[in-house]
């Protein structure tokens, strides 16, 4: 998948909006920017479907050997999937943090949260700085 | 700890250091009302020599196992205790090590802690076990917690009424402003009925609580009420008695999904009730979950075996919020004694402990519903090593008083517990106590009412 189309939340969650059925569906993940950061991981929490989400909220975690850290849900909506084969294949997402490295698809019921989201050229930015 | 001298030149210095110039000033910020305004209510200080008789004269009016014979449980157990525990336990290595986690200078007390979670595991059938919690009745509150921390369930915990009274205290105190709802299955026939609990489990049951074998000794079907529990997607946490597994089946082969014990049977003295040993042991599901230490086994980078606290995100340190538990230690030296324990006995001795005390209450119960005033309560369900006995006088206190005076502690009184039961006791028998004692036992409590001088052990 080509990161140049896709969202980006101050948390290094991923965003790819698309319509279907007249409905907005985020498909969200974490960037390779933070797994790296996070470097060993052993766990993954995925959020329950049909779950109520809303942005800037936890809705799933995951883990390192040395931390936990919250993943926060970049919009708000329903959880319509989870992507149930990632936990067990966490090694994976080194490789492929955008295509097979979804966690979730949520069916946006507020896009107001999607403006506070940064284009790939911001998201990098902020990771430079971050250092 | 070291005795800290307070005289009032000290109190003068620390006040002058501080900057203030009184005690009074210093509680200046305590509100009047709250302050005690008086000596502590002690007697004067003695001298070493006074103090020792004293304390001796004190001691001396103990009533132990050492004592007399010791027919009480109820949650604490007169079990034998071989020799070689107190050695290997107290060496200081382990017995003065503070916080033996690191494991750059704790190998030792890790694996010894590894090791007691793998024969926690063996004997309860479960996957995993933590490094210990404190006793038996707060363990099972924590398993509780976990239970209620796991998946998406409800929130009602359905507590069968023949777990241990004081357990179910603390699952009171524990919950009592969180908004979890407690419901207590009654268990009148000293057992429970399976189609109350079934009555009493519905979509919103998060977990059921039994206990086997229960308070009053009886065995529940655990494996019945857990097959009932997991159709409503309930968690099935067994209270345990570790002793109990040499003869019955584990509560992992019966369906529990978390075993929780007090584990003080396996190599600890009864000690005035505690410092005791919580077990706790549970399935794979629950792992990111568990609360307090999990010893895991490891290389080292030159690929030599080693031990680890593993897992250690679970727990508070690293997440306050999202942990199940606060606890973040464990009993370690009671956990070794259960380790050295369980290695000195192996299944085999195991059993064979089961054995006798069931065998031998079996014969006390047989024996002392042969005295004219008592009578057996909860017959025809199969009992471990206590029993229920029906004082037909209703002169529980006075019997047991009798008893005592003769060299026994014959029971402990049910009418604290249950106001139904004011003419009850519970009766234990473990593998320490002889036929003589229980013949004798029997002898003086049928002596009781005619007056006629007892029989003393």
């Amino acid at each position: 998948m080509s990161t140049d189309n896709l969202l980006f939340a101050k948390t290094h969650e991923w965003v790819k909006v698309e319509e279907s059925d007249g409905a907005k569906i985020a498909t969200v993940g974490i960037s390779s920017h933070a797994i790296e950061a996070l470097n060993d991981l052993v766990y993954l929490e995925l959020p329950e479907v049909g779950k109520e989400v809303t942005a800037g909220e936890s809705f799933g975690e995951i883990e390192s050997v040395k931390a936990v850290s919250d993943i926060y849900a970049p919009v708000t909506g329903e959880v319509l999937e989870a992507n149930t084969a990632l936990p067990d294949n966490l090694d994976s997402l080194h490789e492929d943090a955008y295509d097979n490295g979804w966690i979730a698809k949520i069916k946006i019921s507020d896009d107001s949260a999607l403006s506070d989201l940064m284009d790939k050229a911001a998201y990098d930015k902020m990771c430079e700085e971050e250092g | 700890m070291s005795y800290l001298y307070n005289t009032p030149d000290d109190q003068a210095a620390m006040l002058t250091s501080i900057g203030v110039d009184s005690i009074e000033e210093l509680f200046g910020t305590i509100p009047e009302d709250l302050r005690l305004k008086r000596d502590l209510n002690l007697p004067p200080q003695m001298g070493e020599l006074e103090l020792t008789q004293h304390l001796s004269a004190l001691a001396a009016k103990n009533a132990s196992p050492a004592t007399h014979a010791c027919f009480l449980g109820g949650g604490s157990y007169d079990h034998f205790v071989p020799a070689a525990v107190d050695a290997l336990a107290s060496r200081g290595e382990f017995y003065t090590s503070y916080t033996p986690y690191q494991p750059e200078v704790s190998q030792g007390n890790l694996q010894a802690m590894f090791e007691y979670q793998t024969l926690i595991c063996d004997l309860t059938g479960m996957d995993l076990s933590n490094a210990s919690l404190y006793d038996g009745g707060s363990a099972l509150a924590e398993a509780v917690i976990m239970a209620l921390n796991t998946g998406k369930r409800g929130e009602k915990v359905v507590v069968l009424g023949s777990v241990h009274p004081e357990y179910r205290q603390i699952l009171q105190t524990y919950f009592i402003d969180l908004g979890i709802e407690i419901i207590e299955v009654a268990c009148p026939d000293g057992i429970a009925d399976l189609a109350q609990v079934e009555a009493s489990i519905d979509a919103s049951t998060n977990c059921v609580v039994v206990q086997s074998p229960n308070f009053f000794g009886g065995v529940e079907d655990v494996a019945a009420i857990a097959e009932i529990a997991h159709k409503s997607d309930a968690v099935v946490i067994q209270s345990f008695d570790p002793i109990s597994l040499g003869l019955l089946k584990r509560p992992g082969d019966l369906g529990a999904d978390i075993a929780v014990a007090e584990g003080h049977s396996l190599g600890s003295p009864m000690q005035y009730g505690g410092p005791y040993l919580g077990i706790m042991a549970c399935n794979d599901q629950f792992v990111r979950r568990l609360p307090g230490r999990i010893v895991g086994q490891t290389e080292d980078r030159r690929g030599k075996r080693c031990w680890v606290l593993t897992l250690q995100t679970r727990e508070q340190h690293i997440r306050r919020e999202k942990a199940t538990s606060n606890i973040c230690t464990n009993q370690g030296l009671f956990a070794l004694r259960a380790s050295i324990y369980l290695s000195l006995l192996g299944p085999g001795g195991l059993k064979q402990a089961a054995t006798l005390c069931t065998q031998k209450a079996h014969y006390a119960q047989q024996k002392l519903t042969e005295v004219d005033r008592l009578e057996t309560v909860f017959g025809g369900s199969p009992f471990f090593k206590e029993f229920v006995l029906r004082d037909t006088q209703g002169n529980v206190d006075g019997l047991l008083a009798e008893a005592r005076e003769a060299g026994f502690l014959g029971g402990v009184p049910l009418g604290q517990f249950f106001p139904e039961m004011e003419d009850c006791f519970l009766v234990c028998v473990t593998e320490k106590r002889t036929k003589t004692e229980i013949d004798a036992l029997t002898r003086t409590f049928s002596l009781c009412h005619t007056g006629g001088s007892t029989i003393h052990a």
